[in-house]
């Protein structure tokens, strides 16, 4: 993929708007924060560029491509991993395969490959409960991956975790990002999350919700633990803040 | 060790409680407090059980087959209908309160219609082994595939999986645990259900025997059947749950894991 853009979005419910005009895009290699409060339409608007819920006015495209209420073009994660009880942990992750129709064990062999890099090594054939909270979303991102190569949207993926194995899960995430290089749009209402992880931010605010500023992180990555109490950091959050309230 | 001996006490309370009882019902009938003729005791049906054994088993085998059959199309139908229910919204409108409706008439009542119209042989009691099974298997099923996670199924349609897919993945595997709660029940029903078809005519099966015995009025050997009979259910109630055990190995490993945590 190269462009995942979103035009012009506009989504009512019951006659009032909920998102009104919104346009972002994704480029390749990309990780694009959505920054705002609980409530202020992140999750709508991930629907729409899901292909899950249909927007009164807008579109979506893919490399080109109006994919505008159509799903499967774009993967996502949610906060919950969503990793079926009664699955192992590679028939979870290998499902989207399984769906598009690869054969069982066909899926298995392909998806084995990926446990090593994205640290799930030993778990394949674990049960998710068997397994800790930091370890389900790798499992949950790893079946992400798998059933889109070229875009994600992570829906507060991190924010069920303590803030421990959060920043473990950021560093992790990093580091797998610079391998497999995800377009990813990752919906948050943490910004020092969205500083750490992201490229560019969107910081979304207002009632009806609405972009009101793009953000550029101008920062080496991976950032290192010493990016969080940097000078540049608090800078970034100053600034952040000061559109939000 | 105080601790262990409490633990051991806690399991085999229930146990405890059955043999007092058992205890307690000899005593009342060897010292004739109760008189013999009308409620024989726990040895007494220990002895017709013994004595009549191979009739017993011959019985049992017609009434097992009964049973089987029974359960097998009750639940085969229990899941298509439920199926079915699942997949058309106007089924479940239009079906379910008949369904229930079905499930308030009591099962003697039917009986007999169905020997009147069916005959003396397999084929009513099968029926009305088939009417008491297919029910909690559906409702089972139902409940289940309703409440699975709307989120599960975007998941899945996200990744571009039709409605078959969505069931082969979500739908049905969650919804087993439910399944086996209703086949608990159907299990029993169906043993019941036998039963009393039987009362009502018939060659053999162990409620022709409960009727032969009855106007023979040997107590002993009613007490011996009707244990029997329940031993019967609790043996496939087991069964049940081991087959669970066998189909869900997330379950059971689930349980030993909060066990070993405690």
């Amino acid at each position: 993929m190269d462009k995942l853009i979103a035009k012009n979005i506009t989504v009512s419910y019951e006659g009032a708007n909920i998102i009104e005009d919104i346009s972002i895009e994704l480029n390749k290699g990309e990780i694009v924060c959505l920054l705002g409060v609980s409530g202020v339409g992140k999750t709508t608007l991930f629907n729409v560029i899901s292909g899950l819920l249909n927007p009164d006015e807008g579109i979506v495209e893919l490399d080109g491509r109006n994919i505008t209420g159509k799903a499967g073009n774009v993967s996502y994660m949610l906060q919950k991993d969503m990793l079926m009880p009664y699955k192992t942990i590679i028939d979870n992750v290998s499902l989207p395969l399984v769906i598009r129709g690869e054969k069982k064990s066909k899926a298995r062999d392909i998806t084995a490959k990926y446990f090593q890099e994205f640290g799930l090594e030993g778990t394949e054939k674990k049960y998710p409960f068997q397994l800790s909270g930091g370890m389900r979303q790798r499992a949950a991102l790893l079946r992400t991956y798998l059933f889109s190569d070229q875009v994600a949207l992570l829906d507060e993926p991190f924010s069920a975790l303590d803030s421990i194995t959060k920043s473990v899960m950021h560093e992790w995430y990093l580091q797998v990002m610079k391998q497999i290089r995800l377009s990813t749009l990752l919906i948050t209402h943490d910004i020092d999350e969205a500083i750490i992880l992201s490229d560019r931010i969107y910081v979304m605010a207002g009632k009806p919700g609405r972009i009101k500023e793009e953000v550029i992180i101008d920062e080496p990555k991976p950032r290192d633990k010493d990016f969080k109490v940097s000078e540049s950091f608090i800078k970034y959050k100053r600034h952040i803040l000061s559109i939000l309230m | 060790m105080k601790k262990k001996f409490l633990s051991i006490i806690n399991k085999i309370s229930s146990f405890i409680v059955i043999f007092a009882i058992l205890i307690l019902w000899q005593i009342l009938s060897a010292t004739g407090i109760v008189p013999k003729f009308m409620l024989p005791s726990p040895v007494d049906v220990v002895m017709a059980f013994i004595g009549d054994f191979p009739l017993l088993m011959q019985h049992a085998a017609t009434t097992l087959t009964e049973a089987f059959l029974g359960l097998m199309i009750g639940t085969l139908l229990g899941f298509a209908i439920a199926v079915i229910m699942d997949y058309y919204p106007i089924a479940y409108k239009s079906v379910y309160p008949l369904m229930v409706l079905t499930q308030t008439v009591p099962t003697v009542a039917i009986a007999p219609l169905l020997v009147l119209w069916m005959g003396y042989g397999l084929l009513p009691k099968v029926t009305l082994i088939v009417l008491t099974t297919f029910f909690p298997i559906a409702i089972g099923l139902l409940d289940g595939f309703h409440t699975v996670d709307p989120d599960s199924i975007n998941l899945l349609k996200a990744m571009g999986a039709n409605r078959l897919q969505v069931f082969t993945h979500i739908k049905l595997p969650s919804s087993l645990s439910h399944f086996f709660a209703g086949l608990k029940i159907s299990v029993s029903y169906s043993v019941v259900a036998a039963v009393i078809s039987e009362w009502l005519g018939g060659f053999y099966g162990l409620g022709v025997y409960m009727t032969r015995v009855r106007k023979s009025y040997s107590f002993d050997k009613m007490f011996a059947v009707i244990f029997f009979i329940s031993l019967i259910s609790l043996l496939l109630m087991l069964g049940v749950t081991l087959l669970k055990d066998a189909v869900m190995p997330w379950d059971r490993s689930k349980k030993t894991e909060r066990k070993n945590q405690i």
